[in-house]
């Protein structure tokens, strides 16, 4: 079975794979990195979310094989080595962006890599570019006011 | 109150692990020597099995062993938790539900073999080499085909497709007929309430394992309430003694009802455990959760509505087909009868109501209760009828409603339905809706939008529900074979931090955080100092879990009653302490004191005293801090609310756009204002999409056509609007101690028919006479009624 070897969170990692396994089943089976979350079979969703070479991608839709040698930035890498969360994970708890949590990594990935491509989107290019990942708890509202209070937006704080 | 305690809007505690990747979902749990379990499902709706050879699959790499429905002849009878009788007295009709499918097939997604193996694609593998005879017969999928063809069965040994003929209330049959004779004006509407698939995020998942040494079974599962799962399973399926099966419920990823029932893959992977002497793992995919989960809805009604000529309401009647699908999932006999004609006379005080519901078998996926559950139907049933009678009458569909509500003198209310509202105030809600939602600048908006060659509309909607499941002595009455009480045992440490054992389970809700501020509200300490534990059996008291909107509203009375207990108890204790009769001690921001003098002591200090007992008077008090209450409620609560929802319609596209939506809902007292907030969002999510976009579709042949997250139009972030959510127009539960009512489902009760009505109001106002659309509301069937 092949080897794959990636940098994941800033730290090498290496698994065997089948030469079918997906990148999110090599990451939560092989890796035990069980943050990254597989909640379809139609690449619809987006609990897999993942950032490979600082791309966000869903790590369902593509083969583990073709991640070796990558970067891989994954949900457990998002907050500080001392606990501390990120400016969007933070605002994700400001304003109940999430509830049961299955989505939310997802989510977080996806935000981090649209703040990356506009750093001040509109609520309507937080919609529009959630569109490939679903949350069945939230109605979206707590999640696109997240992202827009983490991109410095003034939005009212839903939590104290 | 405490800082943090009641009605503050706490961050969620759970959220940290969640938003970094720590949570613990089932499947994220992979004991040592895991086995791996995958199913053959049936491909055909309908189908006589004449033989099923697996002798090519046990030979496959890695297959440890296959099962088929002969392993469990012995094993099954999943049983239906409400006993339903028809109107003629005979009890409903109640086929065995297997583990496995044995002689037949009923749905497609129904499962007739298991291969377990070393690896997850080992199996998967494997389960592509059964070779299964089954000899696909007609699919019995049209409710009301299924009636009249008693030729064509779902199962051949009840001899018919109907579960049972349900009359609520029977008695009242005669003069709703008469009243309805005799009225000026009758309102007649028939229509659909779509089949939703739950589609929670994290699939479905068992881990079943058994120590050979003890004899215990432990199973890892996606329940809403672990307790259940686990009496069915002892009481009923497979006998194990309940001190000898824990159920665990880790981190649930979302349930809606989809994951009280308990489904055979539970039983599969417990009795695979046994037999193998290792873990067996099993996880769904989404395709056969849409397959496999209990669905929602799929209710087929006829309502009339008879009134005065100004609108004074005399009587409702509806005929409804309920789908259950091809088996009897756990609940799904209460769905569509107690929980849903007992609230068939919405906020009014209509005189006379009946309601006539035939639960019908057919060949598709189990229907049972998703987010509302028979609640939904009536609303959407009532509010669709009675926008519809405004319109017929000339009147105001706010006036309409105002002129019927129950008044807020009025309680208790003895509805006609059966049921006693203890409290509300339907007008108040209607003013605050009127208020926030700006109804009188309605007309300026859609002249606007009518500039921009939009037709806008506007629906109101207003809803009560029955929630707090349930007491026990009135629901046994009216045929549960369970009671719905919850439990909390709330231990004080040693040192002062708390631990609370709960019978109910969050799977989103906010428990974790919640619960701790009505516990420090009564002791005044940091609601940090307090831990939930919820969701194993091992740890917690006996509860039943969380569903209909029942987890504050009946295990966190069960708190509030058992940190009573902890008061009492530690009251004695400090008394003990400061030499002092306890009824001269009193309790307050977490200090103990005597009035008139200085003596006080801390909560802190009688807690340390309590587990270190020197000096201590054990023939009149044990040592111990620590207390456990059941709480079984003495009525439903009533949550009630008011909607208003605003719709663009392109009359070129039929594409509806909702402008705006307010919810002003009475959920009695709420703990904490940013969850609450967060579940009406979540519901108005969903009821939003069963209006505009979800639908389970079969086709004739049994076939789940939107059997995909690319065929199911699940709403996305840009299907949605921002909504505006208001709870402060509140009346208390009068008989919980917290005077809660619940929140959970509301947003999912009140929204679908607040969307249709603003539809349907926008075609009338642009000129099309269109009565009503079924949902989902999509642009083609919006189109199509314009251009009848």
């Amino acid at each position: 079975m092949p080897n794959v070897t990636m940098t994941i969170n800033g730290r090498e990692m290496s698994t065997e794979v089948e030469n079918r396994t997906l990148l999110s089943t090599a990451l939560r089976e092989g890796l035990k990195l069980t943050g990254t979350h597989i909640g379809c079979d139609t690449s619809q969703c987006g609990a897999c979310v993942v950032h490979v070479d600082g791309v966000a991608v869903k790590s369902c839709s593509m083969l583990a094989v073709e991640a070796d040698g990558a970067t891989v930035d994954t949900i457990e890498g998002q907050a500080s080595p001392d606990g501390s969360l990120n400016v969007i994970q933070q605002a994700f708890q400001d304003h109940h962006g999430l509830q049961c949590g299955f989505c939310t990594p997802g989510m977080v990935m996806s935000a981090s890599a649209l703040l990356k491509e506009n750093p001040k989107p509109t609520e309507q290019e937080v919609r529009d570019y959630l569109e490939g990942n679903i949350c069945r708890c939230t109605g979206y509202q707590g999640i696109v006011n997240a992202i827009l209070a983490a991109s410095g937006q003034d939005v009212a704080i839903a939590a104290e | 109150m405490a800082d943090g305690g009641i009605g503050a809007p706490t961050k969620r505690r759970e959220d940290v692990r969640f938003l970094t990747g720590h949570g613990s979902y089932t499947d994220d749990y992979t004991p040592n020597h895991t086995t791996y379990c995958a199913f053959a499902r049936s491909l055909v709706a309908n189908g006589k099995i004449n033989g099923i050879d697996t002798s090519a699959a046990e030979a496959m790499p890695g297959v440890v062993a296959v099962f088929t429905g002969d392993d469990f002849t012995e094993v099954g009878g999943n049983p239906a938790g409400w006993a339903i009788n028809s109107r003629d007295g005979e009890p409903m009709k109640e086929p065995k539900r297997p583990v496995l499918a044995h002689g037949k097939v009923r749905h497609v997604g129904d499962a007739y073999a298991a291969v377990v193996a070393e690896t997850l694609e080992q199996a998967l593998d494997a389960v592509e080499a059964i070779e299964a005879d089954i000899e696909e017969l007609d699919a019995v999928i049209d409710m009301a085909d299924a009636l009249a063809n008693s030729s064509n069965l779902v199962h051949d040994e009840i001899g018919t497709n109907q579960c049972f003929d349900w009359g609520w209330i029977e008695d009242n049959r005669a003069a709703t007929d008469e009243a309805i004779k005799n009225a000026p004006h009758v309102t007649t509407l028939e229509l659909v309430n779509n089949r939703l698939v739950p589609n929670a995020m994290e699939p479905r998942a068992s881990i079943g394992e058994y120590n050979p040494g003890s004899g215990d079974y432990k199973l890892t599962t996606t329940s809403q309430n672990p307790h259940l799962t686990r009496l069915l399973i002892s009481a009923f399926v497979m006998g194990i003694p309940e001190n000898k099966l824990t159920v665990h419920a880790p981190d649930v990823g979302g349930g809606f009802g989809s994951k009280i029932y308990h489904y055979g893959e539970e039983a599969l992977v417990l009795a695979a455990a046994k037999k193998l002497g290792r873990p067996v793992k099993w996880t769904s995919t989404r395709t056969e959760a849409f397959l496999t989960d209990a669905h929602g809805r799929d209710h087929v009604t006829k309502i009339e509505l008879a009134c005065e000529k100004d609108g004074t309401f005399i009587a409702f009647r509806t005929e409804t087909m309920a789908n259950v699908g091809a088996y009897l999932s756990n609940f799904s006999t209460a769905t569509p009868t107690f929980l849903h004609g007992t609230l068939m006379a919405g906020n009014y005080t209509v005189p006379n109501v009946y309601v006539n519901v035939k639960a019908v078998f057919t060949n598709t996926a189990p229907v049972d209760a998703y987010r509302g559950a028979g609640r939904p139907e009536a609303t959407f049933s009532l509010e669709r009828v009675i926008d519809k009678c405004a319109r017929e009458l000339g009147m105001d569909p706010v006036a309409i409603r105002r002129k019927n509500f129950v008044q807020p003198d009025q309680y208790p209310f003895a509805s006609a339905a059966g049921l006693e509202y203890d409290s509300g105030n339907y007008p108040a809600l209607m003013d605050g809706l009127e208020k926030v939602a700006d109804l009188s600048g309605f007309e300026a908006r859609r002249k606007e939008s009518e500039a921009r060659g939009r037709l806008r509309g506007l629906g109101i909607n207003s809803y009560i529900e029955a929630c707090g499941i349930a007491p026990s002595n009135l629901v046994g009455v009216l045929g549960s074979r369970v009671g719905l009480y919850d439990a909390a045992t709330v231990r004080v440490n040693a040192t002062g931090s708390i631990s609370v054992m709960v019978g109910a389970h969050s799977h989103g809700q906010g428990h974790e955080t919640a619960f701790p501020q009505v516990v420090a509200d009564l002791l005044g300490v940091d609601p940090m100092s307090v831990e939930i534990v919820h969701g194993d059996t091992s740890k917690i008291p006996f509860g039943m879990g969380t569903y209909g909107s029942r987890s504050l509203a009946v295990c966190g009375s069960a708190v509030y009653r058992a940190t009573e207990k902890i008061i009492t108890k530690a009251t004695l204790i400090a008394a003990h302490m400061m030499d002092e009769a306890p009824d001269k001690v009193d309790f307050e921001d977490g200090i103990f004191s005597v009035a008139g003098t200085n003596k006080t002591v801390g909560f802190g200090d009688v807690a340390l005293k309590a587990y270190i007992p020197h000096e201590f008077p054990i023939e009149e008090i044990e040592p111990g801090l620590e207390e456990t209450a059941f709480y079984d409620p003495a009525n439903f609560t009533y949550p009630s609310g008011a909607y208003a929802c605003e719709v663009e319609v392109d009359p070129e596209t039929g594409k509806v756009d909702i402008c705006s939506m307010v919810a002003m809902d009475d959920f009695g007292t709420v703990v904490n204002p940013m969850i609450v907030t967060g579940q009406v969002q979540g519901g108005l999510a969903q009821g939003i999409g069963q209006a505009l976009l979800e639908h389970g579709i079969y086709d004739e042949n049994g076939q789940l056509l939107s059997g995909s997250l690319m065929d199911y139009a699940m709403p996305r972030a840009d299907d949605l609007p921002n909504v505006v959510v208001d709870h402060s127009h509140a009346t208390r539960c009068t008989h919980n101690p917290i005077g809660v009512k619940g929140c959970g489902e509301a947003g999912a009760i009140g929204s679908p028919p607040t969307v249709v009505n603003a539809v349907v109001d926008a075609l009338q106002r642009g000129g099309h006479n269109v009565e009503h659309i079924d949902m989902p509301v999509s642009p083609a069937r919006v189109w199509e009624a314009i251009n009848r």
